[in-house]
């Protein structure tokens, strides 16, 4: 171990702050890149399953016509 | 070779073993990133001039190689899709555009708040960081092509070239420290010498961008597999496959 | 290989080499504008404008840092060891600023080939090692130097 005690490990001698703002950031984002990820692919999941139960309906009907289109949670 | 070659083409091949790939990628490649990282947030010691703040260095580099090499990357798939019109290296493209400018960000953001304490400054118009900069914007305008597009061949052909003009851009990111005078250090990395930092920087160093690596292959996986389902949704094996899942 | 795909592989070949000419001329002719800094030698040279907001840069002489007790004015060389320049700078120096340690300041040059600087920026070069060894090294370093009196020894690291 570098530091002598937690507290001196959070405190990185004054550069702490800096330091966890760069990790709190790097696990956020590459966290909801991740889920947002796992929850997109569910999602299409869901949607070509719902697609394909209501079979009845003829191929080319608008439902199924533009779903490569379909962009789940654009945002 | 050639079989290969077109065996990788085939979206329902690529996605059996994409499944079977991503558990490993995910849990190796997190396993190996927390063990960098937490080497090298505690254990190592810290740097003769910087003290602790050269720590940002475990997340910094990694964010920093992927970015980059995750255009190459891109830029090979966008060559494969011009020349052999491969569905799946445009499938590749746009799944992993957005990774690519979340790890440039993640980059710049990082520098930014480790060139604070240490040199002076967030931000300085280098050669190094501008040219980074200009990373992030390509990776932007190759996700905003890609969805102003809508005929899928000819938006798939479109974004393939801008990401091959764009691919200049990273050898002189790569050289810019070494043609012109920076405030950006020359990189501490290199293929053919020795890493000029002791092992036991250097050793985490290099667990974290492993790790980093491997899970970007998970989330490329994942995104992948994602478009194929949207593109492929009328063939049978889409809608068997769905089926399956969901009970 | 299938001939269109040759056909197709030439064009984008063609394409790539084109734009890497085109960046590269480009690069090539704003290389004085993509240079951050002037080094010493370009400032010696007379490359640098006088009166022109600037940017200079280079290592810190050692033994060249007079601070004025009264105020925060400092007083330092820059040097790429061929020629050295002159720099006054007066405010809050970065924690990293020390003799033989990279810089680069904005300011201006004036007439008699002084610097003023308005800002200190501090660079650090590309190798990490921890505080004990650095002090092996240093020690290492000062013993040789005290017995066979080599004075280029310890600008290895620029």
């Amino acid at each position: 171990m570098a530091f002598d005690s937690l507290g001196a490990f959070i405190a990185m001698e004054g550069h702490g702050p800096y330091v966890w703002t760069c990790y709190f950031v790097f696990f956020l984002l590459m966290g909801a890149i991740s889920l947002w990820s796992l929850r997109q692919r569910r999602f299409v999941i869901e949607q070509q399953r719902r697609r394909t139960g209501s079979r009845a309906m003829p191929d080319n009907s608008p439902a199924g016509a533009n779903f490569t289109r379909i962009e789940p949670s654009q945002d | 070779m050639w079989q290969i070659f077109h065996k990788l083409g085939s979206p329902k091949w690529f996605f059996g073993i994409a499944s079977k790939l991503m558990p490993w990628l995910l849990w190796v490649g997190a396993a190996m990133l927390v063990a960098g990282i937490v080497w090298g947030l505690g254990f190592a010691p810290k740097d003769y001039l910087q003290g602790n703040s050269y720590r940002i260095i475990f997340i910094h580099v990694p964010a920093a190689f992927l970015a980059q090499s995750v255009y190459i990357m891109m830029a090979v798939a966008g060559l494969v899709t011009l020349v052999w019109r491969m569905k799946l290296a445009d499938v590749f493209v746009r799944a992993v555009a957005p990774v690519g400018a979340i790890l440039t960000f993640l980059a710049l953001f990082t520098g930014a708040v480790w060139g604070k304490p240490t040199w002076g400054t967030w931000w300085i118009w280098d050669a190094r960081l501008t040219s980074m900069l200009i990373l992030l914007f390509l990776y932007f305008g190759v996700m905003a092509l890609g969805a102003a597009i809508s005929d899928e061949k000819s938006s798939a052909r479109a974004v393939a070239v801008l990401v091959l003009v764009g691919v200049v851009n990273i050898p002189i990111i790569k050289y810019s420290v070494e043609w012109w005078n920076t405030l950006h250090q020359p990189a501490t990395f290199k293929l053919t010498e020795k890493p000029s930092m002791p092992a036991e920087m250097w050793v985490p160093l290099l667990l974290s961008v492993l790790g980093l690596y491997l899970i970007f292959g998970w989330l490329a996986c994942l995104r992948m597999q994602t478009e194929i389902l949207v593109r492929e949704g009328r063939t049978r094996w889409v809608k068997e496959l769905v089926q399956a899942r969901g009970n | 290989m299938h001939p269109i795909r040759k056909k197709r592989l030439t064009i984008v070949l063609f394409l790539l080499a084109g734009v890497s000419v085109a960046v590269g001329l480009t690069t090539y002719a704003l290389r004085q504008n993509i240079n951050l800094f002037y080094d010493p030698s370009q400032i010696a040279e007379g490359e640098a404008p006088v009166d022109v907001r600037i940017r200079a840069g280079g290592m810190v002489e050692e033994g060249s840092v007079l601070r004025d007790p009264e105020s925060l004015r400092v007083e330092f060389k820059v040097t790429d060891f061929t020629s050295s320049v002159l720099m006054e700078y007066t405010g809050i120096l970065p924690d990293l600023f020390a003799e033989g340690q990279g810089v680069v300041a904005m300011g201006r040059l004036d007439g008699n080939g002084r610097f003023v600087a308005d800002q200190v920026l501090a660079k650090h070069d590309e190798n990490y090692m921890s505080p004990e060894v650095n002090e092996a090294l240093e020690k290492a370093a000062g013993k040789r130097a005290a017995m066979s009196d080599a004075e280029s020894e310890s600008a290895v690291s620029y």
